[in-house]
């Protein structure tokens, strides 16, 4: 799993709907096994990219009224939310290079 | 028959941490230390139960394989099955990802230089290979291994890609959980067909696995297992014409493989299991491919059409896919190599 900041059920509105970065949030659960290749991938994404956004992770098996409210039927499940909403969302491990492609318009510096 | 990703993407992908480490030059070959402008002894692509064994052998040859094992692939398909109960010298059976783990552990006590990235290019021809990762780096090599393994096949339906990850899943192990009290369907029927829907049994209602034959490919053990399980029901003879889902998987569309006639099934999960293709992308250009789309070898050999490279595993086999298998066929591969190279210094 990743070094990512943990949020719960009861920090999600604070730590990801109101936080003025946009913020990606790692859905996954110990059981998983691709979700633990997954971590480090996203740890190595958040560090490269900290000015612009936000890394965070969900334990669905701690946490399930989150994941359901956002319908999660896959780990690991990346989202990307921004303002308040989810604006992105990636499904499945994949490497550094295919996340920064799909999430790029929010991981590039802005002007 | 050439998708390259079920929740995967294929192995030509980046590279994130690295383990790179130095080792000390090997005197026999003064060029072959574990710097990156040296040229290596062998490089061995993809870390399944052939790339770690490859690994374990060409290490103990003292060839000091690099393998690179894939940045969120690493294990290979076993990685993502729960108790492989197949697998020799295990009694009660052993976790899949920690039968991987032993096997990488195995490789690095004797001395596999174990590095987690992507290969995006090879260059296989001449008598020094280039073998390119995500991150720029270009390792040299004598010999290569191939072993990338295969990636789960879809259904090629067009709302396949749409529901992946709400309610169309290729892995049990990783979504079963989402589906507590639920009734799912898994396609397939052979052993990991039936692997998945007894593994989801612990989770569903109903599990109704669903398979165009009217008999399944699977080993006789799991097909009793199937058979008894009061949770699983089996649609013989049945085809998925279509998923049916507005944000989710509501239901499938099913087709009578003999009558043709068409019905539905409500749902909420899919499971996928009917087989996976073969990761031929980053060398189906430059080495010859079998009708099957796998990595063409010399008889009982690994050698492919070009010298010095050496393919194992399931990329070369079209037919028996076992952890086992691809284990043996890892070993073929570090025993050519090492003959290879020795041809190559006489």
């Amino acid at each position: 799993m990743s070094a990512a900041k943990d949020v719960t059920d009861a920090t999600f509105q604070a730590e990801v709907l109101e936080n003025s970065k946009p913020t990606i949030v790692d859905f996954w659960a110990e059981w998983c096994g691709p979700c633990r290749q997954l971590g480090p991938v996203l740890d190595a994404l958040a560090a490269e990219h900290a000015d612009q956004v936000d890394v965070v992770k969900v334990n669905v098996d701690d946490n399930p009224a989150i994941a359901s409210q956002y319908g999660i039927t896959s780990i690991p499940a990346v989202y990307l939310f921004a303002d308040g909403e989810v604006a992105k969302t990636s499904i499945g491990a994949k490497p550094k290079s295919a996340l920064e492609k799909e999430f790029a318009e929010y991981l590039t510096p802005s002007a | 028959m050439s998708n390259q990703s079920g929740i995967f993407s294929s192995a030509v992908n980046l590279g994130v941490t690295g383990a790179a480490r130095s080792a000390p030059a090997d005197a026999s070959h003064p060029a072959a230390d574990a710097g990156d402008d040296a040229v290596h002894d062998v490089v061995i692509v993809g870390s399944g139960p052939a790339g770690y064994t490859a690994a374990i052998y060409t290490a103990r040859a003292n060839l000091k394989p690099v393998v690179l094992a894939g940045s969120v692939t690493a294990g290979g398909e076993l990685m993502n099955t729960t108790e492989v109960e197949n697998y020799p010298g295990f009694i009660d059976g052993i976790m899949g990802p920690e039968l991987m783990d032993n096997m990488q552990q195995q490789a690095e006590r004797f001395g596999a230089d174990i590095r987690y990235e992507d290969v995006v290019s090879v260059e296989l021809d001449g008598e020094v290979k280039t073998v390119t990762t995500e991150d720029g780096t270009v390792l040299r090599a004598r010999a290569v291994v191939i072993s990338t393994g295969s990636a789960y096949r879809k259904l090629g339906l067009p709302d396949e890609e749409r529901l992946s990850g709400h309610g169309v899943s290729w892995c049990a192990t990783c979504d079963g959980f989402f589906f507590k009290g639920q009734n799912v369907a898994v396609v397939g029927g052979g052993d990991s067909a039936i692997e998945e829907a007894t593994f989801l049994t612990k989770f569903a209602d109903k599990v109704t696995l669903i398979h165009r034959r009217d008999q399944f490919r699977a080993s006789d053990i799991m097909k009793q297992r199937a058979l008894d399980d009061p949770k699983i029901e089996i649609l013989w003879n049945t085809r998925v014409s279509g998923i049916r889902g507005e944000n989710k998987v509501a239901a499938l569309e099913l087709e009578d493989t003999v009558t043709g006639e068409a019905s539905e099934l409500p749902v909420t999960g899919v499971f996928v299991a009917i087989g996976s293709d073969p990761r031929v992308d980053l060398v189906k250009d430059q080495l010859e491919l079998t009708v099957d789309s796998t990595i063409a070898v010399d008889g009982r050999s690994s050698t492919t059409s070009l010298p010095g490279v050496f393919a194992a595993g399931d990329v070369v086999d079209p037919t028996y896919r076992q952890a086992i298998t691809a284990a043996g066929s890892g070993c073929v591969a570090a025993v050519d190599v090492e003959h290879y190279l020795a041809a190559l210094d006489s």
